[in-house]
């Protein structure tokens, strides 16, 4: 095991990018119209995570990748149909609510949970990876809260880069203000990394690997276990769609030069 | 009766609180007041001295962890010493900056004691009780939220309010006792990725952003890559101003295609990217889709240039959108801006 890492990866689902959002109040409270019917992605953030698991764990033999994702099991298996295909992982599924205003400490002691319970992981080659941040809560609390309660106190977040040296420590890049990078070196695992963009590319599709992914998610979606999320006590007074809409001034045939004078006017003012 | 602890720390110079950190103390008075709440304030950093002299007329008692441990940000060391600060405080409300270096933290303290936390706060009210306002969907959902349970920790976005200005007088901090955990993790400095050349500056008046399109064929046919990185490395050091990316132009560095070389995710804005603060936005090559939009939510003027005049630009996000080509004209800003130098 010199070097080999179990690595966790937390990943929820979220609305396409491109899809136009309009909140609703439902009987569950806030949430988003036709929430359920919008197409779904798997976190961006978490997605970085999960492919620098990836790239980790071929670098370094006898490592094992786990994706553990929280969400309606029907919205699950759509997303994973196409995640499944980009790189290899074991699928831990949770069944439970979707969406953005469900509270993250309850979202993380489901995740505790179910890692606490994966047969097999080495807490000691514990690596946590998720996102910085989710595309739909974007808190920030999520994965902190999880390694908490996990028990690692070695966290890193905003995370573009992990090196691994040979005696088992890591050096880590971090996100700080000024587009800057924080450079810490931990000894080891066990340790807890959000990823932001990390640098790999998507990887492509590959249909062998989606095939061996296939055999163990539709069993894992199976036995995925049913939870509620407890609001803690946080309710939401309001929810509304930002105002942004300005008046646009086109401007069409204008002279490049004349075009500069006015940018360059602009920017003194 | 609620007791607000603001959680601030000390700048790189070791010697100042960070602005953010003012801000966050700026909050805690004007709270304290508006919820006849007691106020404490506690301070983390290497010395912690010559910083607590800025909360001087605060009318708070300040706490202080310091030493050699507290120098770096680093979850570990950190997490101890906002933990015990809050116990020796025993707030039912705590401020804290959302630096990167509260942010790594701060919900891990929460959970440790018991408490609850809610980040990126644009706005605080008082209404029945106390009342916050965050964004969700990366800013495209507002909402206003409240917790009945305590404690309850709330990270304050930096550049929402003015800082605190101390009045005249004397702090002196109580020094609070830290149990570190054994420290597995060394900071050992900060590397900026962009070769040598800032291209993030987050107090620059204006952001310029550079979209894909910099980097596909011209009309004759060709990649003008070198070209378009002397017109946008040009602007930024005639004008000062930061560089903000598409997600689709950073990634392309990432798959070895044509790349402007100073780019990197850093730099991207938007849905997978950052949501800066500027007065002003020049967007130039990018389509204006929502995804990158998303990132401009806090640009106050926005002026676009893109040679479709359909693009999302023309839909309400920019204040005005010019159809013309961004190599002409951004050689002629820069023209413009070298002869006023």
């Amino acid at each position: 095991m010199a070097n080999s890492f179990h690595i966790v990866v937390c990943a929820s689902i979220v609305p396409d990018p491109l899809q136009t959002l309009e909140p609703a109040a439902g009987p569950a409270g806030s949430g988003l119209k036709n929430e359920m019917m919008l197409p779904a992605v798997l976190d961006p953030w978490a997605a970085a995570g999960l492919y620098e698991a990836a790239n980790l764990a071929a670098k370094h033999p006898g490592s094992k990748v786990w994706l553990v994702s929280l969400g309606p099991k029907a919205k699950l298996q759509q997303v994973l149909m196409t995640v499944a295909q980009k790189v290899p992982f074991e699928l831990v599924a949770i069944d439970g609510p979707l969406g953005g205003f469900t509270d993250a400490h309850s979202t993380a002691a489901a995740l505790a949970e179910a890692i606490a319970a994966i047969p097999g992981l080495d807490r000691e080659h514990l690596l946590l990876f998720g996102g910085w941040e989710s595309a739909s809560r974007g808190a920030g609390v999520t994965l902190q809260t999880t390694g908490e309660r996990l028990g690692i106190t070695d966290q890193f977040q905003g995370v573009d880069q992990i090196t691994v040296n040979e005696d088992g420590s890591f050096e880590v890049l971090e996100r700080v203000e000024g587009g800057k990078h924080q450079v810490s070196v931990c000894t080891g695992a066990p340790a807890v990394l959000g990823w932001a963009t990390g640098n790999l590319p998507e990887p492509r599709n590959s249909p062998q690997v989606g095939m061996a992914n296939m055999r163990g998610i539709m069993p894992a979606l199976q036995k995925a276990k049913n939870v509620k999320l407890d609001a803690n006590g946080l309710s939401y007074i309001s929810v509304s769609l930002p105002k942004q809409k300005r008046e646009t001034r086109l401007v069409k045939d204008m002279p490049e030069d004349e075009i500069a004078r006015e940018i360059v006017a602009w920017i003194e003012e | 009766m609620e007791k607000i602890l603001v959680l601030t720390h000390v700048d790189e110079s070791g010697a100042a609180l960070t602005g953010a950190s003012l801000e966050s103390v700026a909050a805690g008075v004007e709270f304290a007041g508006l919820l006849d709440a007691t106020l404490v304030i506690g301070i983390v950093g290497a010395q912690t001295e010559a910083a607590a002299q800025q909360l001087a007329g605060a009318s708070a008692r300040v706490l202080s962890v310091s030493g050699e441990a507290f120098a770096q940000a680093r979850y570990a060391s950190d997490a101890a010493a906002c933990e015990a600060l809050c116990r020796a405080a025993e707030p039912t409300l705590v401020f804290a900056p959302a630096s990167s270096r509260f942010a790594r933290v701060i919900p891990g303290v929460a959970y440790r004691l018991g408490g609850f936390a809610d980040t990126h706060i644009t706005a605080l009210a008082k209404g029945d009780g106390l009342t916050a306002s965050r964004s969700f969907y990366r800013q495209r959902v507002e909402a206003v939220v409240r917790r009945e349970t305590r404690p309850w920790f709330l990270l304050l976005e930096g550049g929402t309010r003015a800082p605190y200005s101390a009045a005249a007088g004397q702090v002196q901090p109580e020094p609070v006792a830290v149990t570190l955990p054994p420290l597995r993790t060394n900071v050992t400095g900060t590397r900026a990725p962009s070769q040598g050349e800032q291209t993030i500056r987050p107090d620059a008046k204006i952001l310029l952003v550079a979209g894909a399109g910099w980097t596909k064929k011209q009309p004759d046919g060709q990649v003008h890559g070198a070209e378009a990185e002397a017109l946008i490395l040009g602007f930024l050091h005639l004008t000062g101003a930061s560089l903000g990316s598409s997600k689709s132009l950073v990634d392309q560095g990432g798959e070895n295609q044509s790349v402007l070389k100073f780019m990197t995710h850093l730099n991207q804005i938007g849905q997978t990217g950052a949501t800066p603060r500027h007065a002003k936005g020049l967007s130039t090559c990018c389509h204006g889709e929502e995804p990158h939009v998303v990132g401009w939510r806090f640009i106050n003027e926005r002026r676009a240039i893109n040679l479709d005049a359909n693009c999302g630009w023309a839909r309400g996000k920019a204040d005005v959108l010019y159809v013309a080509d961004a190599f002409k004209v951004m050689a002629k800003v820069n023209a413009l801006l070298a002869e006023k130098k």
